[in-house]
């Protein structure tokens, strides 16, 4: 083998090696990217948005929405085991294959209030809800899609087990659509209507447990084009997308109620994508990582295949050892061999520098091969040492006897697995096609998020052939009475009220508030109703209530509508809408409390204008005797301080700085 | 005409489909006042209006297009799909048990095709080894179609060819018969094989699927497993029905084909065993028997074939306010026998009676069975009882209602004499008329109950 190319042996150190192929790439932090930094990579991004419809009932039973249990809060417990079908070509889908592999028991715990038999497939779909399917194509309409004539339920399969009937029911609504972003239109492929999947409580070795309150809840789906070509540009789509769906009011919110699958890609790279990402605020990190991962892994194909002679017979060696020719003082080896596991090692032959080759900001190749070995081998980590560890865990000389053993050339890297008899076979195939696939480049997977912006494997990434008809449901149509109708419900859109707000000299900060919450039809609703400054109002909500809801609790539900009354309160009873925000946190604590309560509350008294203003004279005389300063403004200011508390609620503070003025 | 390019047009849509030139697999382009839509034109299905056409977009989703909004449509390329299993040659193993595959249709049989969702039935032995390649370590396998039907369409003429086609295979040496069959009437099926096919010396075994085979969650490849076990490995030489025990991917009952019954519609764990246990519980390893007492497998090939059958047999669900002319229409139509379905311990109301008399008078023989499913016919307890039955109608013990009508149509087949019918009636040819009920031969669990809810908890249904 070319030596030349490999690492010098004696002063070979893995961080070095991290540290220097990290350089190779070219990674940088976020913080410093460039723009000019994605266009190098050819950095590609596109998303698919899922949100949980607000219903009262699931998709395609009776069983209550948005109802949650504890993990142990169940009625009984049925088991599973998912077998790949044949796809409409004559084969079998890869991640079908891969959960195969895995021989996963899978358990999902019902609880008789959320789940009814047909949760567990063991009775077939109800009619479709059609508050969820008005709500969906409310939401199409807003996203400018062409809405189909005719809904067809199909089956989109998942082996995993996240869905009890081993396929999920999915339909489109709408396709080519289009959003606006700030200085682009991101094209929409599609919109559909699906049902929500269990929710996991475990995955350890072959069994995976989970709960089936979510199952079945209606949930949108919006999928743009691959167009966003920055990690900020993928987040304000996300965010864009994330205020439609809020703006109709049709949808939940809180933890988990709309969630992000991510995909990215880079030039030479393949589309990976990123599942359930629940905070926007995370994407733009988890994808500039991904990109620079498989550029990452590019630069690692590019380096095998320099490397090695015959990439088409590339094989690992393997052999068992036993423990006492070795020196394994390793905890987690040596509780394996209480269970009687069984303990491989593995050379991989032009490895060197690759094991410990930069793939994530403080992640190795070698973490790819582990993470395949804990999804597809059912391996839970640690599951195996390597010769290319920053902190070696095992003594060194081990891995010389291995070399000895393979009669492994300089160039080559070991592993040491310990597994059950039964988990060796899967687990062997499972190194030895991770890293073949690092002689190809990326391999087409889906990987869940840390947020930290790292990822890790998840599955193999399904192919397009696992759709097919669902036989159990009638197509529904959608006739152009019925459309014309939601269409009147639908609300303006998103760009419009942004471009409103700056109308009004809203300040800019405060629109992510306004419109995460969806509170902009308030702000129309006060301005148009209660003709109320819409610079007041709009910053009354985006930094008063913003800062209220982040330092106060409420007692009660905290109902933004309320806002409403507060303001037509002030202007009925003639007080001074200022005084809104005195009463705020109080108002927030105590939603129940009636108004003039509040203002007792914070000792409001109210006074006519005369009487505050007749004390401006008194003051006057006294801030000369003070005489802090000899500047008028200075003057005012101390004046309006010292009436301020009286002031407010009762006269306007521009009218005091006037009649100060006067006086 | 060669082939059909507009498959399941009608109407409307098939106006818009002649008019633009447009075919059934053909890529199309479509404007429409709701915006532009492309994809591949699929057949549509028979039952579905005539106003819509569907198209299989990129994204591998199925829509439809109202075809009122279609403003201009173009096919822009052509490409048919060709949806076939793929056969693999099924292995043979030395030492292995040589099972046979009967095929009647029914979903444990069947593959949808994935673009039109029609049923392609999957049957050849490189087709169930492409599906479920298991199989081959359990036995050697060779298939049979014998018909393609759904299970409701089952009927007298297909359980005399299934007598016929099973004695042929014994006679041929085989070590068990496996029957693939739809699920609805696979209980009717199961007492029609145990009159026809008596003596059998090996197990012959009927087994389902409720879930189709093309769900990943199917039922399938589990059943007929258990059942190609139960058949090549099993010493119970029976007409079993074979189908999940408990809902979750466990294990198999094995039921006597006279006291099953589908007590489900939709349910994996629907079929149980009335008024008695199981034979047996079976998984992929082994068969464990519940029953002690069991006909036994045999090394000889001695088999009684019995294959008769008389269709002027009915069954009468029985409802109070039942009016006499439903009896008189009946044999006024030439039917010879009749199965009632009583309330209670078996019975119905007295306005019945002198149509029951009349039917009696003109050679009709009447059995009475139960609604309730479990018990015995009781007609001695009340008055009601002893009249119907001094005006001809016979009780038949704790016989299923289904298990009489097969049995007394089978009986019919081969005599019209009432006596020597009672005879065939009443003489027990596997359990279908049990001397006594175990105390565990009726166990429907009430939820809610803390204790039922403790064990369902417990124990995965």
């Amino acid at each position: 083998m070319k030596k030349d190319k490999s690492p010098e042996t004696k002063d070979f150190n893995p961080k070095q090696n991290y540290e220097q192929t990290l350089k190779e790439v070219g990674y940088i932090p976020r913080k410093k990217a460039k723009k000019a930094d994605y266009e190098r990579i050819g950095f590609m991004s596109g998303l698919e948005v899922h949100q949980q419809l607000k219903t009262k009932e699931k998709l395609f039973c009776h069983c209550p929405a948005g109802i949650f249990h504890k993990h142990d809060d169940f009625n009984a417990e049925v088991i599973r085991h998912m077998r790949p079908t044949l796809s409409e070509l004559g084969e079998y889908d890869g991640t079908a294959l891969m959960e195969y592999r895995t021989r996963k028991e899978i358990v999902y715990r019902l609880n008789n209030e959320t789940a009814c038999t047909y949760e567990i497939d063991d009775t077939p779909p109800f009619k479709i809800d059609r508050e969820a399917l008005g709500y969906a194509l409310e939401i199409s309409l807003l996203c400018k899609l062409n809405i189909v004539g005719e809904v067809h339920i199909t089956r989109k399969q998942y082996l995993d087990g996240s869905i009890p009937a081993g396929f999920q029911r999915t339909a489109i609504l709408g396709v080519e659509g289009e959003i606006p972003l700030k200085n682009k239109k991101v094209r929409l492929i599609q919109l559909s209507i699906e049902e929500d999947s269990c929710r996991e409580i475990s995955d350890i070795r072959h069994q995976r447990i989970y709960k089936t309150d979510r199952l079945g809840m209606p949930l949108i789906e919006t999928v743009t084009y691959p167009e966003m070509y920055t990690p900020d540009e993928l987040k304000e789509a996300a965010e864009y997308i994330r205020f439609l769906n809020r703006s109709t009011g049709r949808v939940r919110v809180g933890s988990g109620a709309g969630r992000e699958d991510v995909n990215v890609s880079c030039k030479g790279g393949t589309r990976v994508e990123i599942k359930g990402v629940s905070y926007n605020k995370l994407i733009p990190e988890l994808s500039h990582i991904e990109g620079f991962r498989q550029w990452a892994l590019l630069n690692i194909k590019k380096k095998l295949n320099d490397r090695a002679k015959d990439t088409d017979n590339w094989k690992i060696q393997h052999q068992e050892i036993d423990y006492r020719d070795f020196d394994l003082k390793y905890e987690p080896i040596t509780n394996g061999l209480i269970d009687k596991y069984r303990i491989i090692a593995v050379n991989l032959p032009n490895f060197k520098g690759i094991l410990s080759h930069f793939t994530q900001p403080g992640k190795i190749f070698a973490n790819e091969i582990a993470d395949r070995l804990k999804v597809i081998a059912c391996l839970e980590k640690p599951n195996m040492v390597h010769s290319e560890e920053f902190e070696p865990k095992i003594i060194e000389d081990n891995y010389t006897k291995i070399k000895e053993l393979f009669n492994a050339s300089e160039d080559d890297a070991q592993i040491i697995i310990w597994a059950p008899d039964e988990d060796i076979k899967t687990a062997l195939e499972t190194i030895e096609e991770r890293c073949l696939m690092a002689f190809e480049g990326v391999p087409q997977e889906t990987r869940k998020s840390f947020t930290d912006g790292t990822t890790i494997f998840e599955r193999v990434l399904p192919g397009a052939d696992r759709m097919y008809p669902d036989t159990d449901s009638a197509p529904i149509p959608l006739e152009n009475e019925y459309i014309d109708k939601l269409s009147e419900n639908v609300p303006s859109d998103v760009i419009e009220r942004y471009n409103q707000l700056k109308k009004w000299n809203v300040p800019e900060d405060t629109f992510t508030f306004i419109f995460r919450n969806n509170l902009y039809p308030l702000i129309e609703k006060i301005v148009k109703e209660l003709r109320i400054n819409p610079k007041f109002i709009g910053t009354f909500i985006g930094h008063k209530l913003k800062f209220v809801e982040g330092h106060y609790t409420s007692s009660d539900v905290f109902d933004y509508c309320k806002i409403y009354d507060l303001f037509k309160y002030l202007i009925d009873e003639k007080l001074e809408i200022q005084l809104s925000k005195r009463m705020l946190p109080v108002f927030f604590q105590y939603p129940k409390m009636d108004f003039d309560s509040i203002l007792t509350s914070i000792n409001f008294k109210s006074l006519p204008k005369e009487e505050i203003l007749s004390k401006i004279s008194f003051l006057k005389q006294k801030f000369k005797e003070i005489k802090t300063s000899k500047n008028d403004q200075v003057a005012k200011h101390w004046i309006m301080g010292e009436l301020q508390k009286t002031a407010i609620g009762n006269i306007a503070p521009n009218d005091l700085a006037k009649a100060i003025d006067q006086n | 005409m060669s082939e059909d390019i507009f498959q399941g047009y009608k109407g409307k849509a098939l106006e818009i489909l002649k008019k633009y030139n447009v075919r059934v697999w053909g890529q199309a382009s479509i404007e429409t006042t709701r915006g532009n839509f492309e994809g591949t034109v699929l057949p549509r299905s028979e039952n579905d209006d005539d106003f819509h056409i569907v198209l299989k977009i990129i994204t591998g989703y199925n829509i439809g297009i109202d075809v009122g909004t279609i403003k201009d449509m173009k096919e822009t390329g052509y490409q048919k799909a060709n949806y076939k299993i793929p056969e693999k040659e099924f292995p043979t193993t030395e030492g292995l048990p040589n099972v046979k595959l009967f095929g009647t249709g029914g979903t444990i049989a069947s593959r949808l095709d994935y673009r039109t969702g029609a049923v392609i039935p999957a049957f050849s032995p490189g087709e169930l080894y492409g599906a479920v390649p298991e199989l081959a370590d359990i036995c050697n396998l060779t298939t049979e179609k014998i018909f393609a039907v759904f299970s409701e369409n089952m009927g007298p003429d297909q359980y005399k060819a299934l007598a016929i086609a099973i004695g042929k295979e014994i006679e041929n040496g085989i070590d068990g018969i496996v029957i693939g069959h739809g699920t609805d009437t696979l209980h009717h099926t199961g007492a029609a094989l145990t009159f026809m096919v008596q003596n059998s010396p090996i197990p012959i075994v009927l087994v389902g699927s409720q879930r189709s085979s093309d769900r990943p969650s199917s039922d399938a490849a589990l059943n007929l497993m258990h059942a190609m076990k139960t058949a090549g490995d099993s010493d119970i030489a029976e007409v079993m029905v074979c189908m999940f025990g408990p809902t979750s991917d466990d294990y198999g009952l094995l039921h006597k084909g006279t006291r099953v019954r589908k007590m489900h519609s939709s349910y994996r764990s629907t079929f149980r065993t009335i008024g008695d246990t199981p034979l047996a519980t079976v998984n992929r390893d082994k068969i464990t028997p519940i029953k002690k007492d069991y006909k036994q497998r045999r090394k000889d090939r001695n088999v009684d074939i019995l294959p008769y059958f008389s269709d002027k047999v009915t069954m009468l669900y029985y409802y109070p306010g039942m009016k006499p002319d439903i009896i008189d229409t009946l044999v006024d139509n030439g039917y010879k026998g009749i199965v009632f379905v009583g309330t209670g311990l078996g019975h119905v109301n007295k306005e019945l009676y002198p149509a029951i008399e009349r039917a009696t008078k003109k050679g009709v023989v009447m059995y009475m069975t139960l609604q309730t499913l479990w018990g015995y016919v009781h007609m001695f307890v009340y008055d009601t009882g002893r009249d119907m039955m001094a005006k001809g109608i016979i009780p038949s013990g704790n016989m299923l209602p289904e298990v009489a009508y097969i049995k007394l149509g089978w009986a019919l087949g081969q005599t019209e004499d009432p006596e020597e019918i009672k005879k065939i009636m009443l003489t027990p040819i596997n359990d279908e008329i049990t001397t006594r009920e175990p105390y565990n031969g009726y166990l429907i669990y009430q939820g809610g109950v803390p204790e039922v809810e403790d064990f369902i908890k417990k124990f995965r249904k």
